[in-house]
């Protein structure tokens, strides 16, 4: 139980895929200008994190690695998990056309996120098991989440704050980030400690 | 060679087995949509212009087929042919696309206003704003440097006599000109019979009068002869309600006893 609680307390901060692994950055520049859309997409990422490693999590342990054929792990992951999203959504679509329209647009835009598909690798590599790669994929999701609804705050800040001329749009953007991502570095080996 | 096949043909099997499964849902689980959508949807322009308040043209399609009296002349690019088409689609009786064009509120040519500055600068009215306020008395008037005949895409604006002027036939009612102008003095109206105020400036009526001959000096004749209230004067100016000012009996009533002859009438439809 502790180990489940230091994978998801890791996955939500230590290593913040966005935040200190820099994946997913795409969808953190591009979608967090407002609240609303930051959120939204920060859940389809959660929801799709989680549904992808359940999927290519059993493909691996049980069609790749018995057949020797691990290393067409990328472009079988991106493949199933592609498809997958695809079917979500038809899903979706015809039994919760509620959720299909607060997802959106956001829903196809990361079928093929970095995130997503670094989510899914990493717990292979780790060597987790099916309960512990589920709880990691939360986590990563969640720690996307955080990242989304925080940064889209300090835009907001930034949208009123009087910025020279050379730095206004991305290069501002940028800065906020690294320096939001640099007060992330400051949660590195807190959590082990916790409970140690 | 085998190795080559190993690996490709877990991945085509993988790929044929989602592909089919994808097949199925779509078959199974296909949402009915609007059959008129399509057909609504040919029939606009398609310039995602946003002229109709929708999010795009896809969104003015769906709120058509889906929003009962949704109304058919929003399309301002594609103008009544388009909103012909699309009443006939829908059933409903064809409305006029009310075309909108731009309006110059200044009259302060070089007859009624004087320079107060020989401004020699660069040949720019959003210059020459920086530097004195304006070129001209009145700090509210046209600079007459013509930004907005610059910025014209359809050349619809010539300087007359020190001021800008709109050839209405010309103008597409885009709006370009209304975000040029450092004074923001032009604005968008609807292209029917209307009465423009071609003054703006909001000092008081003595200092008004001082800068120019044509300027409105708020003195509320029009406000009190207006029969639908439609005129209110505010900030010492002049201001015309255009959605009250319709199906006036007495239309132009306002323009004949306006002091100044800051009230003008122009003619509409002339696209």
């Amino acid at each position: 139980m502790t180990k489940l609680i230091i994978i998801l307390l890791s996955a939500v901060f230590i290593n913040n895929y966005v935040l200190s692994r820099f994946l997913g950055i795409c969808p953190f520049l591009g979608v967090s200008k407002k609240l609303n859309s930051a959120t939204g997409m920060s859940l389809a990422v959660i929801f799709v994190m989680m549904i992808a490693t359940a999927v290519t999590w059993p493909i691996q342990m049980y069609l790749l690695n018995p057949n020797n054929l691990g290393y067409l792990q990328t472009i079988v992951f991106i493949l199933v998990i592609a498809a997958l999203v695809q079917l979500v959504e038809i899903v979706l679509k015809r039994y919760i056309p509620s959720l299909h329209k607060s997802l959106g647009v956001y829903l196809p835009l990361i079928t093929t996120n970095c995130a997503v598909l670094g989510v899914t690798i990493l717990n292979i590599d780790e060597g987790y098991t099916f309960v512990e790669a589920m709880v990691n994929s939360l986590g990563s999701g969640l720690g996307f989440f955080l990242a989304m609804v925080m940064f889209s705050g300090v835009r907001s800040k930034l949208e009123g704050a009087d910025i020279p001329k050379a730095f206004q749009g991305l290069p501002i953007t940028l800065v906020a980030a690294s320096i939001t991502s640099l007060s992330f570095m400051g949660f590195g080996g807190v959590i082990e400690n916790l409970f140690a | 060679m085998n190795e080559i096949l190993t690996a490709v043909i877990p991945v085509v099997i993988i790929g044929i087995i989602c592909g089919a499964m994808l097949v199925v849902a779509s078959k199974l689980m296909a949402v009915k949509e609007d059959e008129r959508l399509p057909k609504i949807r040919e029939c606009l322009p398609g310039a995602n212009c946003g002229a109709c308040g929708f999010a795009g043209c896809d969104g003015y399609a769906k709120a058509l087929c889906e929003t009962e009296g949704t109304a058919t002349n929003l399309c301002v690019p594609g103008g009544d042919g388009v909103s012909r088409q699309l009443s006939e689609l829908l059933g409903v009786e064809f409305a006029d696309v009310v075309e909108k064009v731009a309006v110059v509120h200044c009259a302060g040519d070089c007859e009624h206003t004087k320079d107060k500055v020989d401004y020699i600068g660069m040949n720019s009215c959003a210059a020459a704003k920086l530097v004195f306020g304006s070129k001209g008395s009145c700090a509210y008037g046209c600079l007459g440097l013509g930004d907005c005949a610059k910025a014209c895409p359809s050349e619809a604006i010539c300087l007359k006599n020190g001021i800008a002027h709109i050839d209405t036939r010309r103008c597409t009612g885009c709006g370009i000109c209304t975000r040029t102008c450092p004074n923001q003095i032009i604005s968008l109206v609807d292209d029917v019979e209307r009465v423009v105020v071609t003054c703006s400036n909001k000092d008081k009526g003595a200092v008004t009068r001082k800068v120019c001959s044509n300027g409105c000096i708020g003195c509320k004749k029009c406000e009190r002869i207006c029969p639908n209230d439609a005129i209110k004067v505010t900030d010492n100016l002049a201001v015309i309600d255009h959605s009250k000012c319709q199906n006036c009996e007495s239309f132009g009533i306002c323009a004949e006893n306006c002091t100044t002859g800051c009230l003008l009438i122009q003619e509409g439809g002339q696209h």
